[in-house]
């Protein structure tokens, strides 16, 4: 908007009715002279033979170009093709930035030791999927290929033996069984803090200062709490924890901001104990309560994958420290590709479970 | 008419000498002083005032969300036993957002255990007599102020109580669907005659809609003048343009005016 009005004022005086067309006409031209500035600035620093000395600040201006090519091209797309052009930005620009670090690679601006161009780490990734480690006795995924034959022979009992060797699986597992621990209990305390003024006032204190924790840092003495310190049982435990005390806090902030008039309708027209939080407490503070749950998927990510670095024989974040400490970059980031994409599909399955209990809010 | 109500029967609400104190840092602040008021059966009684005269906290405490610091307030049960006491309508509409327009009106009868199916009926019902049964299944943030509080009101309805409390129902509305609400509520209370207990700082609706016109003075709440009024029943729109209406809001204004004044100069 600013740039229109700017450009009335510089070439748009008296001509008002023709101002749209040639704002327009402003954005074709700009577009052009960027293209053409940008392409231009490269060719000169490759003829000068500086561009190898200089790609990474030309890298670096062609995404400021980028962007301000972006804003005009956006100008420029019809309102029909508005979804397309939006999905571009949103897909296109991690594509480029990926293909940049693969071209940087191959042509040697960057240390493929321990940068591996996307390509190799997309061979790690395939080769960690089909490949049994015979020594751990251990797989990426459990090999799924294998289970009409296992099933065949072994019947389920086969099945979960061979799925109970995945990494994956198991780092599902444990932010599961953790994250749905630690999230009931959380939340019916957050529900109890925001209702109860006595149980906040001697709880809030306590529960801020074992929020701010390092949950690795509790580790250790979570493991010392079961009989099989190296077992399942302490990775599950720290994961509910660290989930439970961030439900509680942000549950509690969802009740207490629930509008006090929609307790005073529940109150008056019956609701008492368990109707009260069934139909009033719980919809109303929902909506806080699922942005929590969100921040608490990432944490509850952030602790298991801290746990397998230090104190697991399987899962996805014992696999990506295990291939640091091999020396095999390609796997080591394939295994940080697996976290990513376990995170992306967890927050899906998040936002699938809010549209179903929260059926108001579209 | 409403003479034909025999004013010899127990009234229906009777709140005595009620007062209400606030602890504050600096003090008590009270809220209302020594406030008495009958509200006979099938009455429609206004209650007019200045705000921060405690006319809200006062139909609070007769709805039980609100303590009591003095007196005593008591609603007569009726013959039905299972029937609610009291529902509010509140200004805010405070009809709940996660719930559709069925289940909002429906959701004292729920609170009360009744059936899905029934309860589910009673409030298609009263969605229709309001012209809304289009949009049952409707949230509230999908429709405007004006049906909000339309579902608010036969959320009260519905659920059939003893007295209907309403704490400035239109006051957050614009003036036209103020109007068209009015008149609804003046039809549907000829229908069923409830006893109702009604804040407004409006004077022409509290004209419009009661038997009685309560004025009450500001900081602390009291009793200031009680005026009877006898419009004809069936009320409607027109009924503002009668000669009477005229002269019942000149005499509440002047009373009420010199109280507004002293109310504003008596802030900081």
């Amino acid at each position: 908007m600013t740039i229109t009005s700017a450009n009335e004022i510089a070439d748009g005086q008296g001509r008002e009715p023709a101002l749209r067309d040639s704002a327009v006409g402003n954005d074709k031209r700009d577009l052009v002279l960027l293209v053409a500035g940008g392409l231009a600035a490269h060719a000169l620093l490759a003829l000068l033979g500086l561009w190898r000395d200089f790609a990474w600040p030309a890298i670096g201006l062609s995404f400021i170009l980028l962007v301000l090519i972006g804003e005009r091209a956006g100008r420029l797309v019809p309102v029909r093709g508005r979804g397309i052009y939006e999905r571009t930005l949103a897909f296109g620009f991690p594509a480029l930035v990926l293909l940049t670090w693969q071209l940087a690679g191959d042509y040697g601006l960057l240390n493929t030791t321990w940068f591996p161009q996307p390509s190799r780490i997309a061979a790690g990734l395939w080769d960690l999927t089909v490949r049994y480690d015979r020594f751990s006795g251990t797989s990426l995924l459990g090999r799924p290929w294998l289970i009409p034959e296992v099933y065949a022979a072994d019947g389920m009992a086969g099945v979960w033996k061979l799925l109970s060797e995945s990494h994956l699986l198991a780092t599902v597992g444990r932010v599961l069984g953790g994250f749905i621990l630690g999230a009931v209990p959380g939340v019916l305390l957050g529900v109890v803090m925001g209702m109860n003024q006595t149980v906040r006032l001697m709880l809030d204190t306590t529960l801020s200062a074992i929020y701010v924790l390092p949950k690795i840092a509790i580790f250790p003495i979570v493991m010392l709490m079961f009989a099989d310190p190296f077992g399942e049982a302490p990775k599950i435990v720290v994961v509910a924890l660290a989930v439970f005390i961030l439900m509680a806090i942000n549950t509690m902030a969802g009740v207490r901001g629930i509008d006090k008039v929609y307790l005073m309708a529940g109150r008056n027209y019956g609701a008492r104990g368990w109707s009260m939080l069934r139909h009033v407490i719980l919809p109303g503070a929902m909506p806080v309560i699922f942005a929590g749950l969100r921040i608490a998927l990432g944490t509850a990510m952030i602790v298991i994958i801290s746990v397998e670095f230090v104190r697991a024989k399987q899962g996805v974040g014992y696999i990506t420290f295990y291939y640091w400490e091999v020396l095999n970059p390609e796997k080591m980031y394939a295994g940080l590709v697996v976290v990513m994409a376990l995170g992306v599909l967890l927050t899906y399955g998040l936002q699938w479970l809010q549209r179903r209990l929260m059926p108001w809010q579209r | 008419m409403t003479s034909a109500m025999p004013a010899v029967a127990a009234p229906k609400i009777g709140a005595r000498n009620v007062s209400k104190h606030y602890p504050t840092v600096d003090g008590v602040m009270v809220a209302l002083e020594d406030f008495s008021l009958d509200v006979t059966e099938g009455e429609f009684v206004c209650i007019v005032g200045p705000s921060g005269c405690g006319k809200s906290t006062f139909l609070r405490m007769v709805a039980g969300l609100e303590s009591i610091s003095q007196g005593a307030i008591s609603i007569r049960p009726g013959a039905d036993a299972a029937k609610p006491l009291n529902s509010v309508v509140f200004q805010e509409y405070a009809i709940f957002p996660w719930k559709t327009l069925a289940d909002n009106v429906a959701f004292g009868l729920q609170m009360r255990g009744i059936g899905r199916k029934e309860r589910l009926d009673t409030a298609r019902f009263w969605l229709d007599r309001v012209g809304l049964s289009r949009f049952a299944d409707y949230y509230p943030h999908q429709i405007s102020g004006g049906m909000k509080q339309r579902v608010s009101i036969v959320r009260a309805l519905a659920n059939d109580p003893e007295v209907l409390l309403m704490d400035e129902p239109l006051g957050a509305l614009d003036a036209q669907t103020r109007v068209v609400i009015q008149e609804e509520l003046l039809r549907i209370w000829e229908e069923t005659r409830k006893t109702v207990l009604y804040i407004t700082h409006s004077l022409d609706e509290a004209v419009l809609l009661g038997d009685r016109v309560i004025l009450m003075s500001a900081q602390p709440g009291r009793h200031l003048a009680t005026f009877k009024i006898d419009l004809p029943r069936p009320r409607s729109i027109a009924t503002t343009n009668l000669p009477a209406f005229a002269e019942y809001r000149a005499a509440i204004w002047e009373k009420l005016s010199a109280e507004v004044t002293r109310a504003m100069e008596a802030r900081p």
